[in-house]
């Protein structure tokens, strides 16, 4: 009766090896690195870069353990390994010099980093450490909140003067434009005027939805902002200033940045290992200006460099190559781009789609209108240095609306928006909370957290198998393969482990004894009552098995709940709890009876049991 | 080694009444400090900045304070941390100067005192951060609550899930009650610690009462009073109780003992919630459970005979 069928077994042999392998990364270490990243919006760090980096290295005899190009979203990297601090020192004034060519402006930035040990076999099995949180590791954590009402305000500004200049283009009378909260109203004499206004804006402005209303004897139109039109700005203000903030946090160097977006309005950076948080506020809060301006064509092409630039005109460079001189006062600013997207001309070829609002607009078309066959660029200033970003042909009179082609390939295409729109904060943003943590603080975090496990494990451990004997010794075992499959699952997670998950680790395990107690305090009592050996490890198996699921439920209930709506620290908590409730009920009633089973289960006359002394009453 | 030998069923509910009465009162005496006295929230609640800072000494707080209060503060909490080395200064939040200003100030302030100062920690959140936490945390305490009396009154009977409830506030609300009388700091990690006790408490309640209906169904102890099954009930599990909890307590102790100062208060929630778990599943759940009359037609639903119409009805 207490044989479990071959396929058992191999699940919870399959179980112990998943449990083995991608537990086992997070006691390798790790290793110093060299990681050089893009210091500048216009340089792409790619494959192409990471044959540099490994050239100059086994040129200058410093071999590299291992040279790695990543790429994480848009930003990618290039991390190479080495043996001893030594040499990661060495290599990183070597790289520093072989890549940047000017000191003053840096084109990549060349930083330490640490990179995790493991083997690369398990690397390939996606078997990785667990991240270790900021209170593990000593770093920066700020909470920002975007200012989207600002956004939106912004938007609405821009619709109105939209509106206003859609309807004197089109010669459509009306009778004042004004702002009423997120209402934009506009005031006519006659309903025929309006709905000549309606087909106007209809058309043009998707973003609006309009709507007829009377006030005594005045017409009017109400325009309000359509629900979606209100999400997706946004979301896109959010999604541009974490982009930014990515660029920024970038030129800090930081080996494993985390920049995510909480809840609607929320974006949280850690930067782990910096110790200078007015440096890193310094550089988060940074304004990055984006200007479009006309090229200077009395300048002759070619001569550039030498020629003498006009006053009022301005030597800029497009990205690292050729000059090119413009004035120096701008058609229009950054501000003024209310979006940018990647798309394709009438040819199928890619595109930039620039959305203006409408004062953008207003002021774009009155500077294209008689310069139509000229060239404008786009600058970026970053660090009050200018880049110049393309250089575009005007072949029409442009508007509110316009594309840049000639992008090449629609990779071009996208970084070029990407740069319209992450060139500056979409919205103000403020830091609401703010944590640092020294790395000596971080140390002693692990250490502590790690201690407490380990001794708290040991005590339950001497304790079970004193009083159960070999039962307790099952239950041990069973409480290590939980413990090991609990870091197993959260490192496949990537889970970030905090001091508050270490907590939740070694209270999951003391929890997790229960179910064993449960189950061997049955057998006992079975025994007690006069059972048959083989019969009461059935039984005491089998019917401890719905108070364990019963408690089990009442406690992943609450894990639940804590996951849900718990935040930070609680959160943090709650994973590790929800996960090892799962992983203990397996290893609890699973495992340790695929044990008990493999040690009892093939004799047939069994006369005792290993489960410590068994007390009966009146013998 | 076995450490319980029990004869016969321990009379537990004989006792009942006067151990209701200590409750009711350990209760009332919680809730009076927790509205007396008030939690003493940590920063991640109330917003404001939190700065760590390590002497290669022990520090002179009195001095700090001075110093602290020069800079123009006037609620402020200098306190030492873990060691006597540690110093733990709380800043409350103000509106015209941000909390890098104010953590760079405090910091040139005391190293002017003492240069051999170092900057373990600084945490600054702000006061809507803290206003959505204590929302967020109240309204997870509810969800486990509703979560825990919705699967118990399914799985047992409505007035099992109402004694396994009041059982586990009753844990909750004392360990509050402890945080509000000794003024410890409640912070995050220790709303963490009890709502874990919710979960942790009710499965002692769970135990009990699975070994309850147990016996209810069991024809040997048909006759029973349903104090005298309660009495069989706790008693059977009283072991298993008791071992269970020594062993979380283990290890809740490695982490009072290992942990630090980070995990000390985390550790302490935990602590009384294991003891007053044990208790309140025997002397409040149980008892609760017999005040409302739990009898054993609750758990034994009678068959319900064959509708004869059953099907036939087209």
């Amino acid at each position: 009766m207490n044989r479990y069928p071959l396929w058992k077994y191999i699940l919870i042999v399959i179980a112990l090896l998943f449990g083995v392998l991608y537990s086992v990364p997070n006691f390798f270490g790790e290793s110093p690195a060299v990681q050089v990243s893009s210091a500048k919006a216009t340089v792409k760090v790619d494959q192409a870069t990471m044959t540099r980096v490994a050239d100059a290295l086994s040129k200058a005899g410093m071999a590299p353990e291992s040279v790695l190009f990543d790429l994480s979203g848009n930003q990618g990297s290039v991390r190479a390994r080495f043996v001893d601090t030594d040499t990661q020192f060495r290599a990183k004034s070597l790289l520093e010099k072989e890549l940047n060519t000017d000191p003053n402006d840096p084109t990549y930035i060349v930083a330490f980093n640490l990179l995790p040990n493991t083997p690369q076999w398990l690397q390939s099995l996606r078997a990785m450490p667990m991240y270790l949180g900021l209170d593990l590791r000593g770093g920066v954590h700020f909470l920002m909140q975007v200012d989207t009402k600002a956004v939106i305000n912004k938007r609405l500004q821009g619709l109105q003067t939209s509106v206003r200049s859609m309807l004197r283009d089109k010669n459509v009378r009306h009778a004042g434009i004004s702002r009423n909260g997120d209402q934009i109203v506009v005031l006519f004499r006659d309903a025929e005027t309006r709905d000549r206004a309606r087909e106007v804006l209809v058309s043009q402005l998707s973003e609006l939805a309009l709507q007829d209303a009377a006030d005594g004897a005045d017409l009017k139109l109400i325009g309000t902002f359509r629900p979606e039109a209100l999400k997706r700005t946004t979301e896109e203000a959010v999604q541009q200033n974490i982009s930014t903030l990515s660029k920024r946090v970038n030129e800090l160097g930081v080996a494993e940045p985390v920049i995510q977006r909480q809840g609607a309005d929320r974006i949280v950076v850690q930067l782990p290992g910096v110790q200078d948080v007015s440096r890193a506020k310094d550089i988060i809060g940074r304004t990055a200006t984006l200007e479009v301006r006309m090229v200077d064509e009395s300048v002759m092409r070619g001569t550039e460099e030498t020629a003498a630039i006009p006053f009022g005109s301005e030597l800029f460079k497009i990205g690292k190559g050729a000059p090119v001189v413009l004035y120096k006062d701008p058609v229009i600013t950054g501000d003024y781009i209310s979006s940018a997207g990647a798309s394709f001309d009438q040819n199928q070829q890619p595109a930039v789609s620039i959305d203006l609002n409408g004062d953008g607009g207003r002021r774009m078309r009155e500077a294209t209108r008689s310069k139509i066959g000229k060239s404008m660029a786009i600058v970026l200033f970053e660090k009050n240095k200018g880049e110049v970003l393309t250089v575009a042909t005007i072949r029409d009179e442009l508007g509110s609306r316009f594309q840049i082609t000639g992008m090449g390939s629609a990779d071009a295409a996208n970084d070029l928006a990407l740069l319209l729109r992450a060139g500056s904060l979409a919205a103000p943003m403020e830091i609401i909370e703010e944590s640092t943590i020294g790395p000596q603080l971080g140390a002693e975090n692990i250490q502590k957290g790690f201690n407490s496990t380990l001794y708290g494990f040991a005590a339950i451990a001497i304790f079970m198998m004193i009083y159960y004997h070999l039962f307790g010794f099952f239950s041990v075992f069973a409480l290590a393969v939980n413990l090991m499959l609990l870091i197993a699952v959260l490192s496949t997670l990537q889970a970030t482990l905090t001091l508050p998950g270490m907590a939740a680790i070694a209270f999951t395990l003391g929890m997790a004894i229960d179910a064993n107690v449960l189950i061997n305090e049955r057998i006992r009592e079975e025994l007690r009552n006069g059972n048959s050996p083989q019969a009461a490890i059935a039984a005491g198996f089998d019917r401890a098995w719905a108070t364990i699921l019963d408690s089990n439920v009442t406690t992943m209930i609450a894990g639940l709940a804590l996951l849900i709506f718990g935040s930070g620290a609680i959160r943090g908590f709650a994973v590790v709890h929800c996960i090892g409730i799962l992983t203990s009920i397996f290893s609890a009633v699973f495992v340790s009876r695929g044990v008990a089973n493999l040690w009892y289960g093939r004799k047939k006359k069994l006369s005792g049991v290993s489960i410590g002394q068994v007390w009966k009453p009146n013998t | 080694m076995e450490l319980f030998r029990i004869h016969k069923d321990i009379p537990f509910m004989r006792h009942a009444l006067i151990f209701n009465v200590i409750s009711a009162l350990t209760f009332v005496a919680a809730v009076f400090f927790l509205v007396y006295k008030g939690l003493h929230l940590s920063i991640e609640f109330t917003g404001g900045t939190v700065v760590e800072v390590v002497y290669n000494k022990p520090a002179d707080l009195e001095k700090i304070r001075t110093s602290i209060e020069g800079l123009g503060y006037t609620d402020t909490q200098v306190q030492s941390f873990g060691t006597a080395q540690n110093v733990m200064i709380r800043l409350p939040a103000r509106k015209d100067v941000t909390s890098a200003q104010q953590s760079e100030r405090v910091m040139a302030t005391l190293k002017a005192q003492d240069p051999a100062v170092n900057l373990h920690r600084v945490e600054f959140v702000g006061p809507q951060v803290g206003e959505e936490l204590t929302h967020d945390g109240l309204l997870a305490l509810g969800m486990v609550i509703i979560g825990i009396v919705i699967y118990l009154a399914f799985r047992f009977e409505w007035k099992f899930a109402v004694a396994a409830i009041i059982a586990n506030l009753h844990d909750v609300v004392i360990i509050l009650g402890f945080f509000a009388f000794f003024q410890w700091e409640f912070s995050l990690t220790v709303l963490a610690a009890v709502l874990a006790v919710l979960g942790y408490s009710v499965n002692e309640s769970v135990v009990v009462f699975d070994r309850v209906r147990e016996t209810f169904r069991d024809r040997r102890y048909g006759k029973m009073t349903t104090a005298d099954v309660m009495n069989h009930a706790i008693t059977s599990t009283i072991s298993r109780t008791i071992i269970t909890h020594g062993s979380t307590q283990m290890m809740v102790l490695a982490m009072l003992l290992f942990g630090g100062a980070t995990l000390h208060y985390f550790a302490i929630a935990l602590t009384i919630g294991i003891l007053f778990g044990i208790y309140s599943s025997v002397f409040v759940a149980a008892a609760v459970a017999m005040w409302l009359g739990v009898k054993r037609e609750d758990l034994i639903k009678p068959v319900k005979e064959k509708d004869e119409t059953d099907g036939a009805v087209v």
